[in-house]
């Protein structure tokens, strides 16, 4: 939702009335901005300084536990830890898989959005709805989607013959990570689609219509007008995307708790379990130092190509 | 031959969206023999609404569905009194703190939850506010506040300063001209954000489950997570039905501000 925190070159009128002097009007402005700037400060810029602190500590979740500097020591441990790798790879197939399927659903609902369809209205109303629900209720009614013996995805499945015993998806070894990947996409799909809906709705129908003269077809027009027009919106959902994908916790931690044997336990789950359940908080904090590093750099190589390729 | 290819896919979209929903409303109205049965149907064969009253009987579903209340309701009141002088200010003068808003609401996107959440538990235990609703609140407020800043002095600069300055040379006074004419023109605003601060507050689950580790104080998603225990199928009806009505704050507030946030969503993104 914050994709709005994109406007920021909007240039502020800087209004200087009244015959009031520079240094009275920045007193006001502080006055104002003091009481939502305290709580910032103080809730969340400092703890995340702190914490990234805490990334070369061996602090531990004791509330008298001695906290001593290590330097890299953790750096080294994670880099070594057999199961950070697991988990590490598991969180790039979940958040790579999800923002690219997520990405040519919503493209291809956003399309037929965008036609004069009937009960077009309709489908916008029900495309939204995975936006406003919590979080907890969207993984508990999938869980009982594909709960093994009172789930209705077994019973469709055996009914059309396509499966002739009980599946339990949550809790199979191979299947957990891409069902769970299915709810994923579901619950982002409102998000891009609003998004990519909103970019096709931009684009100048002087453009089309010219390559309808020109006697380009649909598919032509689409890729060779259509897509480019797109290409910004598209380079930032798929962006924003990726990163709240990586960072995903609660779906996942409602629907399979990071299991069966590990199989979905995403980097974020990892770094809960490490944090609150065997309480070391040096060592979960290292893992989100190293993984703002690795998303960044994903993002700069992604964005940096994207922009190339667009000039 | 375009057209009905193109309804075809739309069904396809509309059941993949609807279906988990119809599910989830289905479940709810089963009896608790029929969830046992091993043939599941789409239609429950005697629809009940027993789950419904079960699921206010159970598992103190209304205890925590009162304590998320209290939280969103103060959570929502504490970030437009804390956002708006802020966002006023935002929007009537150039300042360094609208692009470090602005910075901020983009880093927080970045950086992984757990670097704040450890450091941001260790001052709750210092302020002994573990295990506490004012502890979660807090929490609430400060992860609601930069977009609801940024909300706010949109709708701030909706409101012509003209206004607010011929208000003031009619000699009503700067602090009167803001409370008699810009206040009623920022009204709509103000709710759609204080909507959305309660909706976050409402849907979140994270930080309650750092912060509120006591059983007793639980908030409803935490509560609803806890539902489903040892007892199997027969509880799934229950489940269903609170869940459903967990949702229900939520999905009306959205519904009264979805304009709002999509046209947000789509001038950020678009216009860029």
């Amino acid at each position: 939702m914050t994709l709005t925190a994109e406007r920021t070159h909007r240039p502020a009128a800087g209004h200087r009335g009244g015959g009031r002097g520079g240094g009275w009007q920045r007193r006001e402005t502080l006055m104002l901005m003091l009481p939502a700037l305290v709580p910032v400060l103080v809730f969340s810029v400092g703890p995340l300084l702190y914490g990234i602190f805490l990334a070369f500590t061996d602090a531990r979740s004791g509330r008298n536990a001695v906290t001593s500097f290590v330097g890299l020591s953790n750096f080294g441990d994670l880099l070594a830890d057999g199961d950070f790798w697991a988990s590490f790879r598991i969180g790039l197939v979940w958040a790579v898989s999800v923002t690219v399927l997520q990405f040519l659903a919503s493209l291809g609902l956003a399309l037929l959005l965008n036609e004069n369809l009937r009960f077009r209205s309709f489908a916008r109303v029900l495309a939204l709805v995975p936006w406003a629900m919590p979080p907890v209720v969207i993984g508990l009614m999938w869980r009982l989607v594909y709960h093994p013996n009172a789930g209705i995805l077994n019973s469709v499945l055996q009914d059309a013959g396509l499966l002739d015993h009980n599946v339990d998806w949550l809790n199979d070894f191979s299947l957990a990570l891409p069902a769970v990947i299915v709810v994923g996409i579901w619950t982002g799909m409102p998000q891009t689609t609003v998004v990519l809906l909103a970019g096709l709705q931009n684009v100048p129908k002087e453009l089309h219509e010219a390559g309808h003269m020109d006697g380009a077809s649909t598919f032509r027009r689409f890729w060779s007008i259509t897509l480019p027009q797109l290409r910004p919106v598209i380079v930032t959902i798929t962006s924003l995307d990726f990163v709240w994908n990586i960072n995903q916790f609660g779906l996942v931690y409602v629907l399979t708790q990071g299991g069966p044997g590990g199989q979905t336990r995403l980097p974020m789950l990892f770094a809960y379990e490490e944090a609150f359940r065997y309480g070391f908080f040096g060592y979960a904090a290292t893992l989100g130092v190293a993984f703002v590093i690795v998303v960044l750099a994903l993002l700069s190589i992604y964005i940096g190509r994207q922009m190339r390729e667009a000039n | 031959m375009r057209r009905p290819l193109q309804y075809l896919a739309l069904v396809a979209y509309m059941v993949f969206l609807a279906f988990p929903l119809v599910w989830l409303l289905s479940t709810a109205l089963k009896t608790s023999q029929e969830m046992a049965s091993l043939t599941p149907t789409w239609i429950p064969r005697h629809p009940v609404l027993t789950n419904f009253a079960d699921a206010f009987t159970e598992q103190d579903i209304v205890g925590s569905a009162l304590r998320s209340l209290v939280v969103a309701v103060a959570t929502s009141a504490l970030t437009i009194v804390l956002a708006l002088p802020a966002a006023y200010a935002m929007a009537r003068y150039r300042s360094l703190v609208n692009r470090l808003a602005v910075g901020w609401v983009l880093v927080s996107q970045v950086f992984p939850f757990i670097l704040i959440i450890i450091p941001l538990f260790m001052v709750l235990r210092s302020l002994d506010l573990v295990n506490t609703l004012p502890g979660l609140m807090i929490v609430h407020v400060t992860f609601v506040l930069p977009f609801a800043l940024w909300m706010l002095q949109g709708y701030v600069r909706a409101v012509p300063r003209e206004l607010e300055e011929a208000a003031a040379v009619d000699g009503a006074g700067r602090v009167r001209a803001i409370v008699r004419v810009v206040a009623p023109l920022l009204a709509p605003g103000v709710v759609a954000t204080a909507l959305f601060a309660f909706i976050s507050s409402w849907n979140e689950f994270l930080f309650a489950l750092v912060v509120l580790k006591d059983p007793g104080v639980a908030t409803l998603p935490l509560t609803l997570v806890k539902f489903t225990g040892a007892e199997g199928v027969v509880r799934l009806g229950p489940l269903a039905a609170a869940s459903l009505l967990a949702t229900i704050p939520s999905l009306v507030f959205f519904a009264i501000i979805q304009r709002r946030l999509r046209s947000g969503l789509m001038a950020g993104a678009v216009k860029g």
